[in-house]
């Protein structure tokens, strides 16, 4: 929030959003990043300070403890841990923020898949002391799993090595030694840090003066993103169909959705699947009227030019640049369920888009022992947090693209038949 | 658009966050059978209901607006709410807080402090029950308050409607698991990802009218635990209590007795972004509900609070 200055609406309508997550381990002080970054941009209020200096001062905390600015429920507070996903959001005049705020603890994988599924970016935590652990690199593998194109190397606790440049560069070579296998990561940024004392997270570091690089508020407000959406393989999957029945619109018939990729514009000749039945976009329906075009990630109602049968969970696709449509496919999963492992050639219910479908897993490929990458061939028991490649038969069709090329047709979740939880999240290969 | 420019696909924040909310309304009507939308004439649910007129134009809704009426709600709200209904073409459910008490299944707080602001779960439960929903959409956002960081778009009930924060689905991409056993339901929140900035910029945007409440007006308030609240037959002063007429307006609209009025000059939305740009007070700082104890907000939802 700015205090002093008028805040300007036009600009605030010109903003972009960013998504980004943080890993870190358990003490790599990644609430403390959260909290100075919320708080030297300005983005916490006095009550929330105030009661942030009272719990402090209650807990004999030695400075006011921003980490606390983090906290969300009753058990966090009082075992001083993150449970679960939370999402923080900030702005700066330049762009608006959702963090994905993500536990650091081995048993969390899960969340933090969550967190990384929606992120644009991943801020992943080092303690400057310790270096490259195993869970820097299950951090970095889940942010390549998931698709995050750009990361930020955070070396924090920078304060406790006196803010060495040789204690850095060895832990940024350590970190590329291991990332140059994963190769979705294409921008890699290390920051030194130190999210107690303020080094270089909104403020330039007078302590480092070997660090010419941006500050990492500079870099999030700077990052370029514009090329995470897919605007060429064009993918509508159908929602809902609006039929008004009133006297005004008749004969309307709408197909709502959100664009999962590509630009579709009224004329277009287009393919509804998985029937195959061909048409072409009458108009492109809005609130405030007909649109010229739509495109990832909006929301829009379709209309086309001749009756055919369109319903939720199929796709309407252009002419030449159909996506796959098959009942068998191969996918990396994470598995999510505290209860129940995967079991073999077990029945789940399968979503994805729009549509949902009875799925049999059909074979562990392989897992991965994500601390080191090696694949484990022979073991196809599969539990909680732990990520591997399977092969997947469906009831029905699906209408896909690999998850590198589209996040939205990429991706699906398992559901258990009988509890209704979801056990598992999968990437289409 | 100018000849030889290069066509554009950037999507601004807001508009990501309205496509976002259209995404999860549809959902909402597609995956639940009896779904309903919870309508208090708040800021928050007037833009949710705007949003649903959006996702579903231009055919009505297909769900009804669902108000839990605690009997002490501001007069301007109920009148909102009404013209707000017809224009939309909504249908308008109403369930009484009084109903609930005559029934003996709520009781009403004693003292000068009572209020109904918890009684709400009550009858918010029971309408949902004897109405079978399945679904009620909630214009709750994660910023307002830390235990609602917490929470999903699609929030699980069980057949009691308590939620169990550590036992939570997780959401992933944009697929929404609505699955549930017979009996229990789903809280369905559009405007997670929205802040109270985005709402006012919204509604700037989409120049969507709101109850004079929200704009600076003169009134009668009394100062009560550090808030004040408008005087009316249901918050009267007590004896030792200040009673002054000041030009005030209220940044979040509940319950008479737990609502608290700021002193603001704010009469047009552009003046009300001002004074939400340089504020330095959450937004829920006026609500003395929140601030009966540090997890005031974590019970009540854990109970079934909207």
């Amino acid at each position: 929030m700015m205090e002093e200055e008028t805040f300007s609406t036009e600009g605030y309508l010109d903003m972009d959003l960013l998504r980004f997550t943080t890993a870190g381990s358990v003490d790599d002080g990644k609430s403390t990043l959260i909290g100075r970054l919320l708080y030297d941009s300005k983005n916490t209020f006095d009550d929330q300070i105030e009661a942030v200096e009272k719990t402090s001062k209650s807990r004999g905390d030695e400075n006011v403890n921003l980490a606390l600015l983090t906290d969300g429920l009753r058990a966090e507070r009082e075992q001083g841990i993150t449970i679960d996903v939370a999402y923080r959001y900030f702005a700066t005049p330049k762009r608006k923020f959702i963090i994905a705020d993500t536990p650091g603890h081995i048993q969390y994988t899960r969340n933090m898949v969550t967190g990384a599924s929606t992120a644009n970016l991943a801020i992943i935590l080092v303690d400057a002391r310790h270096g490259v652990i195993e869970q820097t690199m299950r951090h970095a593998f889940i942010a390549n799993l998931l698709r995050i194109r750009h990361v930020i190397l955070a070396v924090n606790k920078m304060d406790l090595v006196d803010y060495e440049e040789s204690a850095f560069n060895k832990i940024v070579d350590q970190f590329k030694t291991f990332a140059s296998r994963l190769d979705n990561i294409v921008d890699l940024t290390p920051i030194p840090i130190s999210a107690l004392k303020g080094d270089n997270v909104v403020d330039q570091s007078k302590n480092m003066p070997w660090y010419a690089g941006p500050t990492m508020l500079y870099h999030l407000e700077h990052v370029y993103i514009g090329t995470d959406q897919n605007h060429v393989e064009a993918r509508f999957p159908v929602q809902w169909v609006i039929r008004p029945h009133s006297d005004e619109y008749h004969d309307f018939r709408g197909y709502a959705g959100r664009v999962a990729g590509g630009v579709f514009r009224p004329g277009d000749e287009v393919v509804i699947e998985p029937s195959g039945f061909k048409s072409k976009i009458k108009s492109i329906e809005d609130f405030s009227g007909p649109q010229a075009e739509t495109f990832a990630p909006l929301s829009s109602t379709i209309t086309l030019e001749n009756n055919v049968d369109v319903s939720r969970g199929d796709m309407i696709v252009k002419v030449n640049n159909p996506p796959q449509k098959s009942q068998e496919i191969e996918a990396m999963i994470c598995w999510f369920s505290e209860e129940k492992n995967l079991i073999p050639k077990g029945k789940y219910y399968l979503r994805h888009t729009t549509k949902e479908v009875k799925a049999v897993v059909q074979e562990v490929r392989y897992k991965i022992n994500i601390n080191n990458l090696h694949k484990i061939e022979d073991d196809s028991d599969f539990g909680l947090n732990e990520i591997g490649r399977v092969s997947i038969r469906t009831s029905a069709p699906l209408l896909f693209d690999s998850y590198r090329r589209n996040r939205t047709t990429g991706s699906f979740v398992l559901i258990d038949l009988q509890t209704n939880e979801t056990v598992a999240a999968g990437m289409i290969i | 658009m100018e000849d030889n420019q290069i066509p554009s696909y950037r999507v601004n924040h807001l508009r990501q966050l309205e496509s976002e909310a259209i995404y999860i309304l549809r959902e909402t009507a597609a995956q639940f059978e009896k779904p309903a939308l919870l309508f208090s004439g708040g800021k928050d649910s007037i833009v949710m209901a705007h949003l649903a007129r959006k996702a579903f134009f231009p055919a009505k809704l297909p769900f009804p607006l669902l108000h839990v009426d605690t009997g002490h709600n501001f007069e301007e709200t109920i009148q909102y709410r009404d013209n707000y209904a017809e224009e939309l073409r909504a249908d308008l459910v109403v369930g009484l807080v009084q109903d609930s008490i005559d029934k003996g299944t709520a009781i009403e707080e004693k003292g000068a402090n009572a209020s109904r602001n918890a009684l709400q779960t009550v009858t918010l439960l029971e309408c949902l029950e004897e109405q079978q929903y399945d679904a009620a959409l909630g214009g709750g956002r994660r910023d307002e308050e830390k235990a609602r960081a917490k929470e999903r778009f699609f929030s699980h009930r069980d057949d009691f409607g308590q939620w169990d924060p550590k036992n939570q689905r997780p959401e992933l991409w944009n697929i929404f698991n609505g699955r549930k056993h017979h009996g229990e339901h789903f809280r369905i929140f559009p405007l997670s990802n929205w802040t109270e900035m985005d709402v006012w910029q919204y509604i700037k945007a989409e120049e969507i009218p709101l109850p004079n409440l929200y704009f600076a007006h003169t009134r009668e308030v009394v100062h009560r635990n550090g808030a004040m609240l408008a005087t009316s037959e249901i918050v009267q002063p007590q004896p030792g209590e200040k009673v002054e007429t000041l030009q005030v307006r209220f940044r979040t609209i509940g319950d008479m007795t737990c609502t608290g009025a700021v002193l603001s000059d704010a009469d047009d939305l552009d003046k009300i972004i001002q004074e939400v740009a340089s504020a330095r007070e959450t937004e829920r700082g006026t609500r003395a509900d929140d601030k009966r104890s540090e997890t005031a907000m974590e019970d009540r939802k854990k109970e079934g609070y909207f």
